[in-house]
């Protein structure tokens, strides 16, 4: 396999800040993997994701994306391969309409327009939006808008898609239609995504969490070993799974709980045999 | 906000509203153009005739058009009393020192008065039947000779675009910030004028800060889908002129021969 995205050393501060917003961050990311990248307000998730396309430019370290190293030269290079869904779905939205919106980003490459029409019109199927296609966004919900914003990444055929936060803006229906979508697409085209999130579930469907504090790598691993370290990851000031405080609730009521993670499905399992033996 | 018809597009799909935008822009100030040209009954009537067909082929109800008038209608009274009364000529029916009433003043008041209604009713015809962001494209097309002059059209029609996109989020923005203000006792439109003054600031300044803020976000999401300027881009929406717009171009065309016949 090889690597979408080669971070090395990574140093970023933003200009009049005493603390830099990344320390010596250093992370690889498959191609088709999906990593989840968590941390408090503050913690530099999002310059990471801005680093990542040079939408701001390092201080120092390398970062490698579908092997083309990240400099001016070959900044809109990377920036074909590199989708980003913003946090705020209005602020993202350039076209008058859904339609031309997910053409927007097919106009600045130059697609002629017989090619766009067949892009704009797939990628509205496949986030199931096509009835929408000439709305204005003032008459979408904020779920909705997100789709759009991912139809238009598709329609650009990226292979790394990033989540700068994409689902908290959402209420929790729109959150898990846009997750869900995600995972599909992710499922179909194999491609690299890089979640930003508070959100724990989201965190928890990622093949990978990475746990940034205060500009760096605290900790990474798969979800279900991340989420163990529940009281750790309190004191972070993040929150934990459900069934994982699920978990913590009933050991503290004086059940017997085992140490590894679960979701929910091995929550229930779990607990159905618990009840069995009793 | 309801009462303003000035930009107000009504979705239909009659003979008008289906005609290319550019057609319907430059019929307009075409229009405008020759509606100077009459200047007695025959060709008022003409023209009068002519912009009823107009209102009728659009489908819309007359109301509409009567509401566009309205706002504008001090101004029509003025401009119709200050040529009726100071305008001589022919029978003078009533005078008053330095006033009169005269035949030619009454004739003037009244083509003025037709030819203001007329005007007002065909450019409420341009935007109830176009939606903005056609006559933005609509705009961008026409000014392409421009390019010559080095003016940047392509920017200049996206500005317009990402304009008419924001008006809707910002409304709703403005009220949003006023309910806010309200709940913590911000009074709007209350008071003397000073006072009223006043009470926008609560409402400007975060809408200020706000716009810069969406200006901002904006200009990151369109630098990471790879807007690079202008030049280079192809276009999305396109428009294309049917036979439609060339029966309106020869109407247009049709009318003005017989104002030139008409006219005294």
């Amino acid at each position: 396999m090889t690597a979408a995205i080669e971070i090395e050393n990574l140093n970023y501060r933003y200009p009049d800040a005493k603390r830099p917003a990344l320390h010596d961050v250093s992370l690889t990311i498959a191609q088709g993997e999906w990593v989840a990248i968590i941390g408090h307000n503050g913690s530099g998730k999002s310059t990471l994701a801005k680093n990542i396309n040079g939408l701001l430019a390092p201080e120092s370290g390398r970062v490698t994306v579908a092997g083309m190293p990240l400099n001016e030269a070959n900044v809109w290079k990377i920036r074909e391969k590199v989708g980003i869904v913003f946090q705020n779905p209005d602020n993202q939205f350039v076209g008058a309409t859904v339609q031309d919106d997910v053409a927007f980003g097919l106009e600045n490459r130059a697609v002629p327009r017989p090619e766009m029409l067949t892009r704009v019109h797939d990628a509205l199927v496949q986030v199931n939006m096509l009835e929408f296609a000439t709305r204005e966004p003032a008459r979408l919900s904020g779920g909705q808008k997100q789709r759009v914003a991912i139809a238009g990444i598709i329609a650009q055929r990226p292979d790394i898609i990033i989540l700068d936060e994409a689902t908290s803006m959402l209420d929790p229906a729109g959150r898990s239609e846009v997750l869900a979508l995600i995972e599909q697409l992710q499922a179909r085209s194999a491609m690299t995504v890089v979640s930003i999130t508070h959100d724990v579930d989201e965190a928890a469907s990622a093949d990978r969490v990475v746990l940034l504090n205060d500009g760096e790598i605290v900790e990474q691993g798969t979800p279900a070993a991340l989420f163990t370290h529940g009281e750790e990851l309190l004191s972070l000031g993040l929150d934990v799974p459900y069934p994982e405080r699920l978990k913590a609730a009933l050991r503290r009521r004086g059940a017997k709980m085992p140490d590894g993670y679960l979701d929910q499905e091995g929550l229930v399992k779990y607990l159905w045999t618990l009840h069995s033996t009793m | 906000m309801t009462k303003l018809l000035l930009g107000r597009y009504l979705p239909g799909d009659s003979w008008v509203h289906k005609l290319d935008p550019r057609t319907k822009l430059m019929a307009s100030f075409y229009y405008i153009g020759i509606i100077f040209l009459a200047n007695n009954w025959q060709t008022y009537l003409l023209m009068f005739m002519a912009t009823m067909v107009m209102v009728a082929a659009s489908k819309i109800k007359l109301g509409f058009f009567l509401r566009g008038v309205r706002p504008m209608i001090w101004l029509i009274l003025f401009t119709v009393m200050l040529q009726v009364f100071f305008t001589k000529g022919g029978a003078t029916y009533w005078s008053w020192g330095w006033l009169a009433i005269t035949q030619y003043g009454l004739t003037n008041g009244a083509f003025i008065f037709m030819r203001f209604v007329l005007i007002i009713f065909v450019s409420t015809l341009l935007t109830l039947t176009t939606q903005p962001l056609s006559l933005a494209d609509a705009v961008e097309s026409l000014l392409k000779p421009l390019r010559v002059l080095h003016v940047p059209v392509t920017e200049l029609a996206l500005v317009l675009q990402i304009a008419l996109r924001f008006v809707p989020t910002l409304m709703d923005q403005t009220t949003k910030i006023m309910n806010a203000q309200r709940a913590r006792g911000v009074d709007f439109g209350s008071g003397n004028l000073f006072q009223q003054m006043k009470a926008v600031v609560p409402l400007l300044i975060p809408l200020f800060v706000d716009s810069f803020g969406i200006a901002e976000d904006l200009a990151t999401a369109m630098d990471a889908r790879g807007y690079q300027g202008g030049d280079g881009r192809t276009k999305y929406r396109v428009l294309q002129y049917h036979r439609k717009d060339i029966v309106a171009g020869m109407i247009m065309a049709g009318l003005t021969i017989a104002l030139i016949f008409l006219k005294a």
